[in-house]
């Protein structure tokens, strides 16, 4: 443990192909998720090469269908600058977790290449990993997610019946089985886990009930719940040193 | 359209990777208050239980085989399977159980 195993090439290999092999979840969700949203930037009026670029430089869903809407209206570039800080906002947060999962010795410069890569989905694997982050294993992970989000909006804005309606809509739950895999098994064995996941299923669902409230952007639910929930968490549960630190010490790939 | 769509896209990307990398570069030292510490460590569990439900209901062709997609994951993920395993086969449930909701899609 003590050598640091990612300085032997043949265990950053094993990273990014293992990076790869999480990323495949994530690529299939993308693709079916991306489609769509080619299908809506033909119907913009954009060409495949700028759809195909916005997917590839921004690598988020929500956002990009908004700012789908921006260039549609024709909209100030201050109003797509402020649009996309909104929705994306709790990537922020997302962020914050993540720098936690850094070591120490791990190169600068891989935070660069690395946030380009944080998406809900990724970043929940991420974090979900027990030990340090490993950058091979994020990027393999990047590559094999951006390749499916980029593939899918591509083949969405190309022709909008290449996937038969049946597949989108069976590829529409694979992001959400994977978050189901990330959290269940935690929640299964720590009862404090297991209450904020049941609670923040509950209160998601009556946010979408609540009259004004349900007026919320699905991007600012989720930043609200997240700081409610897990702040409330953090105060009556604390977390004690010795158990992340059991966590690290257990996963070396 | 009036405004450049390239300056759109890169007004949108830029923004968009600031807010990721920000704080990745900001905090480089592990945090050691408990409170904040402990704070960051429940972010991802609201967070994805939030994305989740009540989402994953509404994004096929039926509520019906959503849900079944949706309990075929917590039932495998519960038994500790991996993550494309659970992913697959809820995608695969949906899949048989549209085939008998809406047999004419």
């Amino acid at each position: 443990m003590k050598l640091g195993v990612s300085q032997n090439p043949y265990s950053r290999k094993i990273n990014i192909l293992n990076g790869m092999r999480d990323g495949i979840p994530i690529c299939l969700g993308y693709i079916a998720v991306s489609f769509t949203f080619g299908i809506m930037a033909r119907n913009t009026g954009l060409s495949v090469f700028q759809a195909v670029l916005i997917s590839a430089t921004n690598l988020t869903s929500a956002g990009q269908f908004a700012a789908l809407g921006i260039i549609g209206a024709s909209s100030s570039y201050v109003e797509m600058a402020f649009t996309q800080l909104i929705i994306n906002l709790r990537y922020c947060l997302m962020s914050c977790a993540l720098s936690q999962k850094f070591d120490e010795r791990t190169k600068f410069y891989h935070r660069f290449f690395v946030a380009y890569g944080v998406t809900d989905e990724i970043f929940a694997v991420t974090v979900g990993r027990p030990g340090k982050l490993r950058p091979a294993y994020s990027y393999g992970m990047i590559f094999v997610s951006a390749f499916g989000w980029t593939l899918g909006t591509f083949l969405g804005i190309v022709s909008g019946s290449i996937l038969p309606e049946r597949i989108i809509s069976a590829l529409s739950v694979a992001l959400y089985g994977m978050f189901i895999a990330i959290i269940i098994p935690p929640a299964k064995k720590d009862k404090v886990i297991r209450g904020i996941v049941i609670i923040s299923m509950l209160l998601s669902l009556a946010f979408g009930y609540i009259p004004v409230i349900k007026e919320i952007s699905s991007g600012f639910k989720i930043i609200i719940l997240t700081v409610l929930i897990a702040g409330v968490a953090a105060a009556l549960f604390p977390v004690k040193d010795d158990v992340s630190e059991e966590q690290e010490e257990g996963g070396a790939l | 359209m009036d405004h450049n769509i390239y300056i759109y896209v890169l007004v949108m990307a830029g923004v968009t990777y600031l807010i990721r990398l920000i704080p990745l570069t900001l905090i480089r030292k592990e945090i050691k208050n408990t409170f904040i510490k402990s704070f960051l460590y429940y972010v991802p569990y609201v967070t994805l239980a939030v994305m989740t439900f009540p989402a994953i209901l509404h994004g096929t062709g039926s509520i019906i085989s959503a849900a079944a997609g949706f309990i075929t994951a917590l039932i495998l993920a519960y038994l500790g399977q991996s993550l494309i395993v659970v992913s697959v086969l809820s995608c695969v449930a949906v899949f048989l159980v549209e085939l008998i909701v809406i047999p004419f899609a």
